[in-house]
């Protein structure tokens, strides 16, 4: 399968298997007019498998949220059809509006304008929890 | 300025500082007498509450000061659809300290982002109530006379006890203490103070036995299982009844290990017990004022500067 180089724009590389649609969405790539490719299943000598996503336009990435949704992946910024920059993600310490508490006794859950705001307590285990009522993030 | 919404918003020495100013309250009542003159403590209670409320109020009329605010949420401006963040924006202009107990957990913190003035939690649901906890610290230190050391029993409702949580957290940083856990499957504490336990050290057992560890304890925490907890009736008419203390089952205790309680008590305590001279509930009660009087004057002091 063959998948033409991009000119200006952004490779995901490394996505865990299984899960670059939750990234798609999470970055609401569909709403994008250029070119956008999404492989599954690639194959990687590091994990075995590995999911690819492909974008052909320099866009503004939320590099929190996709820490938060998958630090394993690789972002590349191509320009010139050369690599620009690379980075590697970490979990972010602070997530806000990217999860909902789902604790019915939050004051979130009555008062609609807060912002739902999740810190993390631990990296090892990646647990979340809210800054209101401490529930874990899921 | 300061808010305090957790017991770990206060350092050990500053608690330490807490106690001292207690006791000294407790000697010297007169020396308190005009140290929040013309100063306002609003308590706004959208949750009923006697005793919190009272016990801040009268805090407050003992240091000299004055107070305003609500008892019930049903009459407040909540009940027209106002937010915890535009009532606390409101009241802050009035009053210099507040004193706020919420029926959500978090309520607490959404108040003091919105304040001008100290917000003192007196409670945020099922998740913290630091000055019950300082009610709890002043009395394990005036009966106990120390925080280490010691072997803690919780027993009842450990899953929505914001009363439990809150202790807890304090005993994280004190030498040597064992917890034990007692409570039925479906009221465990929840796993967050678990691992909070854990990662501090703390040494823990978990029973649904109210009797397997009596005769280790040097401090016993009874709660009552809060109806006002359970979305579910059933639920609550189930577990209920879990656990009654009765001078029978208090027959292997220690001698000197002590009952408290946070109040009020339904039946987890029969009204026997009140006779034993380990039960210091009701002495907690008169603590819990002395200890809002000097978190009173510490957050006041504070905000001055």
């Amino acid at each position: 399968m063959i998948i033409g180089q991009i000119k200006d724009g952004i490779v995901l590389d490394h996505i865990t298997a299984g899960n670059c649609m939750e990234i798609y969405a999470a970055l609401e790539l569909d709403k994008l007019d250029c070119q956008v490719a999404i492989i599954k299943n690639a194959e990687s000598k590091k994990y075995g498998k590995k999911d690819i996503i492909k974008i052909d336009q320099a866009i503004d990435i939320d590099l929190d949220v996709l820490g938060y949704l998958d630090e394993r992946i690789t972002v590349n910024i191509i320009k010139d059809g050369k690599l620009l920059k690379r980075a590697h993600l970490e979990a972010p310490e602070e997530i806000k509006n990217v999860i909902k508490c789902k604790n019915p006794r939050c004051i979130t859950t009555t008062e609609q304008e807060l912002p739902h705001v999740f810190k993390l307590t631990d990296r090892e285990k990646k647990v979340y929890r809210c800054i209101y009522c401490e529930s874990q993030g899921k | 300025m300061r808010s305090i919404i957790d017991i770990l918003d206060l350092s050990k020495e500053e608690i330490a500082d807490l106690v001292a100013v207690a006791e000294d309250i407790i000697e010297n009542p007169d020396d308190y007498r005009e140290k929040c003159k013309h100063k306002k403590l609003a308590t706004l209670f959208f949750e009923p509450s006697t005793r919190t409320r009272l016990s801040f109020e009268a805090a407050m009329y003992e240091l000299g000061g004055n107070v305003l605010g609500f008892s019930d949420g049903d009459n407040s401006s909540a009940s027209k659809g106002e937010s915890v963040h535009d009532t606390i924006k409101v009241v802050s202009c009035y009053a210099d300290v507040i004193a706020m107990r919420h029926p959500k957990e978090g309520a607490a913190l959404v108040a003091a982002n919105a304040s001008g003035v100290p917000v003192i939690n007196a409670g945020d649901g099922g998740h913290n109530h630091p000055t019950q906890t300082l009610a709890d610290l002043l009395t394990i230190h005036r009966e106990k006379g120390t925080f280490d050391n010691l072997t803690i029993g919780f027993c009842g409702d450990l899953m929505f006890g914001r009363t439990v949580h809150s202790l807890i957290h304090a005993l994280t940083r004190y030498k040597n203490i064992k917890v034990v856990l007692i409570s039925p499957e479906e009221l465990k504490l929840p796993d967050y103070m678990l691992e909070d336990m854990a990662a501090h050290g703390l040494e823990y057992v978990e029973t649904t036995s109210l009797e397997e560890y009596m005769g280790e304890l040097d401090v016993l925490y009874m709660t009552r299982v809060q109806k006002e907890r359970f979305f579910n009736e059933q639920d609550y008419i189930r577990l209920k009844d879990s656990y009654i203390l009765s001078p029978e089952k208090l027959m292997p205790a220690k001698s000197d290990m002590i009952i408290l309680h946070p109040l009020p008590r339904v039946n987890e305590i029969t009204v026997a017990v009140d006779e034993d001279p380990r039960a210091c509930y009701f002495k907690q009660v008169l603590n819990g004022k002395y200890m809002r009087m000097a978190l009173i004057l510490k957050v006041l002091e504070e905000a001055a500067k």
